[in-house]
This record gives C-alpha cells, structure tokens and sequence, in this order.
C-alpha cells in the first residue's frame, strides 16, 4: 500500500457532518413527499399550495431564519443544503417555485424589513400561510433594470401603484409581492425602492407558458391603481437597487448549488442507463466514446462544484464574493444545459422520450443561462471587475 | 452609466486567501515568487536560445527550495502539500516554460519516489544532494515505442548475481542531458503483466549509459530533453529503487504528483498569460478607445477569467484532499485534464487579443502558447486522463 492512499473521502469545505443529517432528512423528505408526484405536477403546469404547508410542518421554510420568527436558527449553509436536495424533485418547476418563496423573496423581509414587516410576512412564509414572490422584472425590462417603468405615486399614507412584471415566480398563487417600483422616475437606478404588495383587487395575475418549468406557477402581472400604504415600504425610499444587488448574490449562489446538484443527479442516472443498455454486444457505457462522454461530464461537474463552494465559503464568511459568485453562476449554468443534452444524447430515442425524464431535465436547465441575470450580465459583471 | 460601474464597489484588487493557505505560506509565496522574477525572469529570453543554466539547481537548492515538502532530517523544509503548489504556481512567474518544467522534474516528479520508496543510503546518495541543488534528477518512463501506455514499456533489466543488466532506450527525457541520475523504468519479469517492472536508480555516467540527442521542440525550448539509450548497464541489486514487481504501480503513483504540478502551473501561468493581455488591452487603441473595452472583448476576459478560476479551485480543492490522505486520482486527473486545456485556450485567446502583436517572438505570447501546449500531452495526455476518469465510474 502506497502512502497516503487508504483515507477516506471527507466532505468538501464548508459542509459538515452536522449538514450531512439535514441532507438525509432532507432528502428523504423529497424522496417522499415531492418526487412521486413530479409528472402529475407537470402535467398540471401547477403543484398545489399545500407543498408549502407540508415544507413548514418540518422546517424547510425557515432553515437559516432566527427561531423568534418561527426558523430554525441556521445559516445560509443550510438553506444551501436545501437547495441542492431540492434537486432530487425531479421537476425543476417545482424546485423554483420553493426556491423563490425561500431563497430569493423572502430573504429582502428579513434583511430590510421593519419589525413590523417581519411580523406580518416573515413570520406566515416561514410557517408556509403566506407564499411569496418577488417582483423585478417587466415585459420592457429584465437585465436592464434601471428601465423599470412600474410607477409607485405618493399619496396620503401611502403609495399608488401602476404597472405590470413579467416571468413572476409564483405569482398566481402569491399572497404578497416583494415588489421593486420607480418612485423617482428620473432616477435611473437611484429612483428604485421596494413595496410589500398583498393580493388584493386591482393585481391581476395570469399564467405564463414556458418551454420547461412546467410545474412552477410562472405569472404576467397587472397593477392597476393599487394602493400601499407607508408601513409596506420595504427598506428607504430610492434605495431599491441596492437590496437588488444584494438578493442577487444568495439567488446566484443558489441557481449555481442547484445546477452542480441537477448535473449530478443526471450524470447519476445517466451512468447507470449507460451501465445496462447494451448495443453492439455490450453495455453502450463501455464504449470509449461515452466513455470520455462521462470523463468531460464529471469533469464539468467536479470544477463547477469546486468554484461554486469557494464562492459559497466567502459568502458566508461575509466577504465579497460578487466576482466568484458570478463566476459560479456563469460557469454552472451553460454546462448543466449541456450537460443534461448529452445525458439526452445517451439515453438515445428514450431521452426524447417524456418517461425518462431526461428531456424535462433538459428543458428545465434551460432557464440557467437567462434566469437571475443572464449569462451576457454575468459577463459585463466580470469585466467591468476588471476593469474593461 | 451602467448599474454595475454605479453599485457593485469592485475589489478586485485584494486577494483573498483560499482557506488550504496560511500566512507561512504567504510568506513562502512571496519568497518563491521574488527570487523567481528577479532571478530568473529576466534570462527567460536568453534560456530559450540556450536551455537554462545548472546554475539554477543550485541557487534553489541554496534558497531551499528544492526540499520543499522533503523531510528535514535530509535537507528538506519539512513543509506540507500545499507548498508544492505554491512553488509550481510561483515558476510561472518565470516567464519560463522550460525552466520550470526543468525544476518540476527535480522537486516534484523524480524526487518523490526517493523520498516515499528509497532506501536510508538511496537517500542520502541521491535524494540529500538533490535537494541541495547539488545533483540533478530525471525520470525515465517514456521509450520511443511506449507512452501513454506505460504497461507496454521495454526497458529490461535481468539479474545478474548481484547486479542487474538494463537494456532500452528511455525518450523525452527532461533534464537527460544534464542529470546525475535517473529514476528509470524497467522491466523485470515480462511475464508478470502489470507486476513485472521495477524502477531503478541508475547514475548518468554509468558506462554504457548514452545521451543520445538533445531533443528539438515545439515549445519548452530552455528545458533539455533527451533520447537516452542504455546498453548493457550494469548496476548493483541495491539500485533498485522500491521493491521489486511494484514499479508499475509505484510510477502510477508518482504520476499523480506529476500531474497536479502540470495543473498548478497551467492555472498559474494562463492566469499571469491573462494579466499581461488586460494590461495590453487597455493600452492598445482602435477605433477610438482601448480594445479591452469593446464589449466582446471584455466578454473574452471574463470567460478567460472564469475558466482559470474554474481550474485553480478544481486543483485547490485536489490538494487539499491530498493534504488529507487521500489518494483521489479522479480528482487529479479532471484538475491535469481542465487546467491543461484551459490553459490552452486561453493562451490562443490571448494571442488573438494581442493581434500581429501576439503572432510575434517580441511580445512572449506566442512562446507561452507554445510552452503550455505541451500540458496536454505531458504526464498523461488528456485522452488518458478521459480514460482514467472514465474507468474510475466503473466505464
């Protein structure tokens, strides 16, 4: 025996054994509760709301929240082990739509909210009463969005609100709307602020057809003079774009874990498809050509894993990983779309069949490269980190 | 202005320490990363005409940086695996491909064995001078009709009483030329398959050991590489170097070291490769403004930038689980087979930015593409490595 060569795998930094018990219970959760359910969802273009009741009932709503709100006191690596679990779904329509009541709606309460605020949302999302969605995008503006032309008035204690958002996240289903309004039209991006929408008359929402997704509740919504009053106004007046940039950085990081998870659940299958399907007298997986099919794969896999938990390690040591976090998210999402059309590829005419789920798979990382800014932001990020 | 200029307050300019590193090895960086530009960087030029000097053997070894992770009680600094890293990635700095790859063949591919499998006397004949700079390595695995596949090798050695004869011929050889020994692959039971070959440490200036020709390149032009050939070599029984019927298995291992070295210095010098090509694009004006702030070219950087990124957490992340014990030759082999490509590409890319500029000798781009085009064929090339991985998910 070689030196060196007898220890046992660890777990990569910064997880722990501590996490590896809320992955199990996670993950038997999924096994469980979501997975079996994963093709009626689709076909229904909808999984019901009592996904959220159940996902409270054992405390995945609220993994990283502090426990006076109802969370579980954890962290964001929590909420990370969650997410990468939530890839065992089997429909990534159903991962979205939990993942942005958890990841990227709710987070803004917490951080920016009043007590008040938090009393009054926080509290029933974690518990699973109240389902939320956040609001950015507009059918004018999505990357760009200092061209956001929802338009908050003020009135008498409160505000008047007129516009519409495009490619909401539950925004059929949602009790409230974490909303970004222009409130200094002239502003650019110093005129963006954030309002607390309840569903109430005068917001209109309907549903939107997509290429994958299918089981996520994905809206165009309508305001028409809805009013809000002042206690909703989430963090100050003209600062929006900061609690923007900010979300952006846990969605990006979470888009990135749930890719390098979907690519491995798939490579996972995928491998044992190639391991028992013979052609040519043996299992097609010994073919040298997909052979090195699933070499580029794991490689892939491994190095986006690699850099996504150095991003996560500084995010959550509270540095500023913009720049590695944007690497993370340009890196994984491209390649899980690839990824999962080779894994198609290897599945041959079952891959194109719905039975084998690899082509909702396909369809469903589609959305990485343009979801939570698109793969063309991430760049301009990067330059401009460099100077260019 | 855009949202990015006006809200994300980039701080490009810190470095921030990946957790494998501690201050120490900081300092060590630092040290390594001064001697290496201010004394061998600017030979570069000169090294490509005339392969680097021996002269460099021995400023390392003085400096103590040949013994890095060796023990202490045989000159070494005793220090853990992630120095070896830093020293691949800091002989980046030396502009240099040959003269680290010269370097990395001494510290991190022929050293080792000697280290883990050599004898007390074996270590301090060799490995203590080695160490000091005072004696040059090299490793024999590759003859003209055997490469990749290392089991078809046909060096022989056969015993003779106490001795064994070796006969073969050993090519690409770096440092063949001016090695003291070589930590050389034979045969010793053709039968055994996989457990016949056993490694021996023959010196250079045993008779009938010849160096056949220097080897003219590509790239890596300051390395010396040779076509050794071995005609009835005789060496003593207790040359053999680690037990007998293991050299399969014992060169695998060192393979392993070898490649992890090859990725450090892809991701090091893509990364320097990249720096150097930002600063030009800034400098460089056409149609108005600096070249790296038209758009696609900016875009160019940040993939080039992600790639390497990719690749330096993909080796950190290797090391640090080889830091821990493990033996994870997948890991090592998607770390030799990323890097080395990336590498590749970035340098092409590079070229491309810096236009005729960068198809000429004058601006080093050409030579770096031409260096680093070596990684994906050296220690494994990236078919080989596909071929691990694979076979590692049972393919």
């Amino acid at each position: 025996v070689i030196q060196g060569t007898t220890a046992p795998r660890r777990l990569l930094p910064p997880f722990t054994e501590e996490h590896e018990e809320l992955r199990q219970s996670i993950r038997r959760f999924v096994e469980r509760e979501l997975a079996p359910h994963a093709h009626e969802w689709e076909e229904a273009r909808w999984f019901p709301d009592e996904v959220f009741g159940k996902l409270a009932s054992v405390g995945f709503l609220g993994l990283k929240y502090p426990e006076e709100y109802g969370g579980q006191g954890g962290d964001y690596l929590h909420d990370a082990v969650f997410t990468e679990e939530l890839a065992g779904c089997r429909s990534g329509g159903v991962a979205a739509g939990i993942g942005a009541h958890v990841g990227i709606a709710t987070p803004p309460v917490w951080k920016f909210g009043t007590e008040d605020q938090k009393q009054r949302y926080l509290v029933p999302a974690i518990a699973g009463e109240k389902i939320a969605a956040l609001a950015i995008t507009e059918p004018d503006a999505g990357s760009d969005v200092a061209g956001l032309k929802t338009t908050a008035k003020r009135v008498d204690g409160g505000w008047v609100v007129n516009g519409s958002k495009m490619f909401i996240t539950n925004g059929v289903r949602a009790d409230f709307l974490v909303t970004a309004v222009k409130t200094t039209p002239e502003g650019g991006h110093q005129g963006l602020s954030f309002l607390l929408i309840d569903k109430q008359d005068g917001v209109t929402a309907s549903k939107i057809e997509k290429l994958g997704w299918h089981a996520s509740d994905t809206a165009l919504i309508s305001f028409d003079d809805v009013f809000v009053p002042d206690e909703n106004l989430l963090g100050e007046v003209n600062k929006g774009f900061y609690l923007i940039m900010a979300n952006f950085q846990w969605e990006r990081l979470l888009m990135a874990l749930g890719s390098v998870a979907a690519m491995q659940r798939a490579f996972d299958k995928t491998l044992q498809y190639a391991l028992e399907r013979t052609a040519f007298g043996r299992p097609i997986g010994k073919f040298q050509v997909l052979r090195h099919k699933f070499a580029e794969m794991a490689t892939t896999i491994e190095g986006g894993r690699d850099l996504t938990y150095h991003a996560l390690r500084l995010f959550v040591d509270g540095e500023d990983a913009t720049r590695e976090v944007t690497m993370a998210k340009l890196a994984t999402q491209r390649a899980c779309f690839e990824l999962m059309d080779t894994c198609l590829q290897i599945h041959g005419g079952n891959g194109y069949m719905r039975e084998y789920e690899i082509e909702r798979a396909a369809r469903d990382a589609r959305l990485g490269p343009i979801g939570g800014g698109s793969d063309e932001i991430m760049k301009e990020i990067l330059g401009r980190t460099m100077g260019l | 202005m855009s949202a990015t200029e006006q809200v994300l307050k980039p701080d490009h300019g810190t470095k921030r320490r990946h957790f494998i590193f501690t201050e120490e090895h900081e300092q060590l960086r630092e040290s390594i990363g001064s001697f290496v530009v201010k004394e061998l960087a600017p030979h570069a030029e000169e090294w490509e005409e005339t392969t680097f000097p021996d002269w460099v053997f021995q400023r390392m070894g003085e400096l103590g940086f040949l013994g890095l992770t060796m023990p202490e009680e045989y000159g070494g600094q005793g220090g853990d695996y992630y120095c070896s890293i830093i020293l691949a990635e800091e002989m980046a700095k030396s502009n240099c491909g040959g003269c680290a790859m010269g370097i990395g063949v001494q510290t991190d591919m022929a050293m080792p064995p000697i280290n883990i499998f050599g004898t007390e006397e074996q270590k301090q004949e060799w490995m203590v001078p080695a160490i000091k700079g005072e004696k040059i390595l090299c490793l024999g695995i590759t003859e003209p009709d055997a490469g990749s596949d290392v089991a078809g090798i046909k060096t022989r050695a056969i015993r003779d009483g106490d001795e064994f004869v070796i006969n073969g011929s050993k090519t690409f050889i770096t440092n063949g030329h001016r090695a003291d020994v070589i930590v050389l692959v034979t045969k010793t039971d053709p039968e055994a398959g996989y457990d016949g070959f056993s490694l021996f440490l023959v010196p250079m200036d045993a008779p009938g050991v010849i160096r056949e020709k220097k080897l003219q390149k590509m790239g890596m032009h300051a390395s010396d590489t040779a076509l050794l050939a071995f005609q009835d070599v005789r060496v003593p029984a207790s040359a053999m170097l680690g037990q007998e019927g293991k050299g399969f298995y014992n060169i695998m291992w060192e393979l392993q070291g070898e490649r992890m070295v090859g990725a450090s210095g892809a991701v090091a010098s893509a990364q320097r490769l990249m720096e150097r090509t930002l600063q030009y694009s800034l400098e460089r004006t056409a149609f108005g403004r600096p070249i790296g702030k038209f758009q696609v070219t900016r875009h160019k950087f940040a993939e080039m930038a992600t790639k390497i990124e990719v690749a330096r957490q993909m080796v950190y992340t290797t090391a640090w689980r080889i830091q821990n014990g493990e033996y994870p030759v997948r890991e090592i082999s998607m770390a030799k087979l990323y890097a080395s490509r990336i590498a590749v590409e970035v340098a092409d890319e590079c070229i491309q930015i810096h236009g005729g500029a960068g198809y000429m000798k004058e601006y080093n781009v050409e030579r770096a593409w031409r260096d680093l085009r070596l990684n994906r064929i050296g220690a494994g090339t990236d078919e080989i490595m596909l071929e691990v991985i694979g076979r590692s998910y049972g393919l």
